[in-house]
């Protein structure tokens, strides 16, 4: 199935919009600052409509079928969700109103920071991060800023594990600090014994360690309280990736941990939707060590107006902060959908959450892992990792087996991470996800083992039943054509 | 519970598979001290209650669609035509991830390359990615980019007074830790703001020397004013650094594209294009540089290939430059962008196209000029500046901004301009008044009114 673009289908003198005749006196338009074409396509309502529609139906969608892409978190988004967030109060809303005209976003992002402080066990949080990465961004400057604030400017190394997120590394560096990685243990934990060595061996430049627990293997680490313990001792703060906060919501709060700077997933674990890419949030929650580094502006209540019945919101600034990290406020929203996601569920709810996501990955894994092997075989959390090969089908890898899923109507898991497992396949059903589909997801992994024994070649050919077959990716490399131009 | 289907039934099946008796018990690993935390948050709400509640604090703000409004400074009221949200609404769009397996995920992609061929045509640049946070990040990240391209050697950035503060502040937020320079923006600087006057782009040329990576300009700037950027291009070039140019899309239907002057790197804040205002996000950062400097640039990009039956197909390409592959040598850190926007964008420039951005653009433009006209005839009140512009400009104000906007609100209800005082200390007093198209002669009319009684 393919689909003509856009430009393609374009015809001279059409246009699928109408706009208002000029009602004021033209002007002279400015000389030598006017272009003289532009390259946009000319296309009828209709037409168009049905272009995009036809480009959504070669799209794969929670909405559609399961879509357990581990680290992810693709659970269902709320339909009131996104009614929600269009209501006029909020989706024309300029963000430099004045105070008085926006009182009622300011008290949705209020809350909303109150409740994820309470969360995740913090005493203040920023909303203004868009995303995951940039969250993180967001926690290592602040933990690069407390040392300098403390002079200790000598303070450049950040521990990662070798499980953690590309983005982890990628964000330390960009933070003008220096990577050492920690090695994991053999039930897929931090390697003590090494953390230690690294913490002595760095001891007077140790910034930090950034640590997603659960890790990307899906476990918890057993250690995690001595792990922030060393850390501190050695001075160093602990930042925590919230990409797994699913499998933590009223189980424990990072905060007690003895983290000092998370950030959370709102698209992930409070079921914004994950868009296609984007928009997502990223959310940080810092400890009192590290609450006046925070990017601003935060909302707060102003003491001084607050006497009347009603509280009167405000911005401010952190009297430390690392600056802003975006224009204006956060993907408000996106901020919108996860209050409404809090307030339908409450606390009993988002530990439900948790529970339910932490049952469907330890059941998944049980039933499959007798046909693909489990390498650090505990109870796991959200999601788990296994081996997508076979000693006895060589020629069968992970790539093949998650091809094959997608004939059988799945989208594939995370594949290929963490890098620590070979051909990893990661699944995270999440807890939206009933036992009849992870009945039907289990049946067909395990159909797919035996076809890898029986006839392989239906798993390199795959997909065969899908909009488009296996695409040529070395070639898009090679050939680099980024953009469409006219013959 | 809500969106969690389990049965009792299946509840016991599943732990009895797994070979625990409680939920408890798949908790083990947590350390018990802390375990279990009775969480201090409102009990859950029904839909219906949820959905009260929220349109009450919906309610409780002044939207800037119930009245004429003339506040910009960064985010833009204009015209979403109704197909947008149409196709955004997709559950097969926005239920999507990341397009990491192209074969169940054309929509998505050809759709981003659809996009990045519209931002290449309207920005006059050769390769566009898949986006950033907002324009204020992919500014950021365009000085990351220049860095790169000096590998490291150069330290200085030249940036404008007239680049958005917000997009300032965050340009010195992200480079913190790099031990960069940047300069231009000063008070005192050379392109420095007085009420007078202010120095042009150009005057940023004497700054540029062979330490610098990138210079930094806004088209059209903060105070909405265009010129001709080709001199400071050159001046840019001679010292080998890059041109970075801000740019609003909604202006770029009519003058000509930053590419055209020579510019090596375009980005800018892409809400117009169909984002809508929301409380300034969720918005989009757009990125377009020249083909050379591909593989230094940030971001997700789609390419075209085919399948294993010749048919064409998108996937993601150049990936080796990301996070996910190189790690702690990636080009940045982004991963999630922003997606469903680029969607709306690419949906929005489908629908308005060729003659419906330019009029937009026109719309923008006449409007303002009468505006600017109408206002600058009022006592009390005078333009300030003679240099072209689109869609904004700077208004001398008999009282503060603050107090003339309240009282625009309270006695008309029209939401007034930006107040320029709460930036550049040399502009106190000073408005920037922005028109869109979505604002007929009726409003404008309005507001000349509503300023004439501030005046007296």
């Amino acid at each position: 199935m393919t689909e003509p673009l856009v430009y393609e289908i374009s015809r001279p003198g059409r246009c699928a919009a109408t706009l208002p005749d000029l009602d004021v006196p033209p002007t002279d338009l400015p000389e030598g600052l006017v272009r003289d074409d532009l390259l946009l396509p000319e296309v009828g309502e209709l037409d168009l409509v049905r272009h995009y529609t036809r480009l959504s139906q070669m799209n794969y969608g929670v909405d559609i079928g399961f879509y357990p892409l581990g680290s992810c978190t693709m659970k269902y988004n709320p339909k009131i969700n996104e009614e929600v967030a269009r209501l006029p109060g909020f989706a024309r809303l300029h963000p430099y109103q004045s105070l008085e005209t926006v009182q009622g976003a300011l008290f949705l992002m209020y809350h909303l920071q109150e409740f994820l402080k309470e969360i995740g066990g913090f005493s203040a949080v920023s909303l203004q991060p868009a995303a995951g990465a940039h969250g993180e961004l967001t926690g290592v400057l602040m933990i690069r800023a407390y040392h300098v604030d403390r002079g200790d400017e000598q303070r450049n190394v950040i521990l990662v594990p070798d499980s953690a997120h590309g983005t982890n590394p990628a964000t330390t560096s960009m933070s003008g600090l220096r990577v050492v990685e920690i090695p994991s243990d053999a039930r897929g934990n931090v390697d003590l014994e090494a953390l230690q060595a690294a913490c002595e061996q760095h001891s007077d430049h140790l910034a930090g360690m950034m640590l997603t627990n659960p890790n990307t293997l899906g476990l918890f680490d057993e250690h995690v309280a001595q792990i922030t313990e060393l850390i501190h001792e050695h001075g160093g703060l602990m930042y925590g990736d919230g990409a797994n906060m699913n499998a933590l919501l009223g189980i424990v709060r990072p905060g007690d941990l003895g983290f000092d700077v998370l950030h959370y997933n709102l698209h992930k674990t409070l079921s914004t939707p994950h868009g296609g890419g984007g928009p997502g949030s990223g959310a940080v929650g810092a400890a009192p060590s590290l609450a006046d580094f925070l990017p601003g502006p935060i909302v707060d209540v102003a003491p001084e107006r607050s006497d009347d019945d009603a509280e009167f919101y405000v911005f401010v600034d952190p009297p430390k902060s690392i600056g802003r990290v975006k224009a204006f406020y956060g993907q408000f929203g996106v901020l919108v959908k996860a209050y409404t996601y809090i307030r339908m569920l409450g606390p009993e709810g988002l530990r439900r959450v948790a529970e339910h996501a932490v049952l469907n990955a330890n059941y998944l894994k049980s039933r499959i892992q007798d046909a693909y092997r489990v390498p650090f075989d505990r109870i796991c959390m959200h999601e788990f990792v296994c081996e997508g090969h076979f000693a006895d089908a060589p020629d069968v890898h992970a790539l093949d087996i998650s091809k094959r899923l997608i004939d059988y109507g799945f989208h594939p898991p995370t594949n290929y991470f963490p890098l620590i497992v070979p051909e990893a396949l990661m699944p995270e059903p999440t807890e939206t996800e009933s036992k009849e589909t992870l009945d039907a997801f289990a049946d067909a992994l395990l159909r797919i083992a035996e076809e890898a024994r029986a006839e392989p070649e239906l798993l390199h050919e795959a997909p065969h039943d899908a909009p488009m077959r296996r695409l040529d990716e070395v070639r898009a490399a090679k050939e680099l054509v980024l953009r469409w131009e006219p013959e | 519970m809500p969106y969690i289907p389990h049965s009792d039934a299946d509840r016991a099946a599943m732990l009895a598979a797994i070979g625990v008796r409680s939920m408890d018990e798949l908790f083990g690993d947590v350390p018990e001290h802390v375990r279990f935390p009775e969480l201090d948050l409102p009990a859950a709400l029904s839909e219906m209650e949820g959905r009260w509640e929220l349109e009450v604090l919906a309610e409780a703000n002044f939207n800037a669609g119930s009245g004429p409004c003339f506040l910009g400074a960064g985010a833009y009221r204009h015209f979403v035509p109704a197909v947008v949200d149409a196709v955004v609404r997709r559950g097969e769009f926005y239920t999507a991830y990341t397009p990491y397996q192209p074969e169940v995920s054309q929509g998505t992609l050809q759709a981003i390359f659809e996009y990045q061929t519209m931002i290449c045509n309207l920005t006059g640049m050769e390769v566009s990615n898949a986006s950033h946070y907002d324009g204020a990040t992919a500014t950021a990240e365009a000085v990351i980019t220049a860095i790169s391209v000096h590998r490291l050697k150069r330290r200085k950035v030249v940036m404008s007074p007239s680049v958005y503060p917000e997009y300032r502040a965050v340009v010195r937020t992200y480079t913190q830790g790099m031990g960069l320079s940047v300069v231009g923006d000063e008070p005192a600087g050379p392109g420095a703001h007085d009420s007078a006057g202010w120095a042009s782009a150009s005057t940023l040329k004497e700054l540029i020397d062979d330490d610098t990576a990138c210079v930094i300009v806004q088209y059209p700037d903060f105070l909405g004013r265009i010129e001709d950027l080709s001199e400071l291009a050159a001046a840019a070039h001679a010292a080998r650094a890059l041109l970075v140019v801000v740019a609003d899309p909604i202006a770029l239907g009519l003058l000509k594209p930053p590419g055209a002057f020579g510019a090596d790197i375009v980005v800018g804040e892409g809400q117009g294009l169909g984002a809508g205002l929301s409380f300034g996000g969720p918005y989009l950062g757009f990125f377009a540089t020249r083909q050379k400097y591909v593989r230094k640039m940030a971001g997700r990009l789609v390419g075209q290939t085919v399948d294993a039956e010749g048919e064409r197909g998108f996937v993601l390409t150049l990936t080796t430059r990301e996070q996910h592959i190189r790690r702690e040598r990636a080009t940045s850190n982004i991963c999630t962008n922003q997606g469903l926007v680029v969607l709306a964008a690419a949906v929005y420039m489908a629908a308005l196209g060729k003659c419906g951005m330019r009029r937009v653009a026109e719309l923008c433009y006449h409007r303002a000029h009468y505006a600017q006209q109408q206002i600058g005839q009022i006592e009390g009140f005078s333009v300030v500046g003679d240099a072209p512009f689109f869609k904004e400009f700077v208004v001398r104000c008999p009282r503060p901004v603050a107090e003339i906007n309240d009282y625009l609100l309270n006695e008309w209800g029209i939401i007034g301009g930006y107040d320029l005082g709460r930036d550049y200390a040399a502009l106190k007093n000073h408005m920037l008044v922005c028109v869109t198209e979505m604002n007929p002669r009726e409003d404008i009319d309005m507001l000349v009114e509503a300023l004439q009684e501030v005046a007296l």
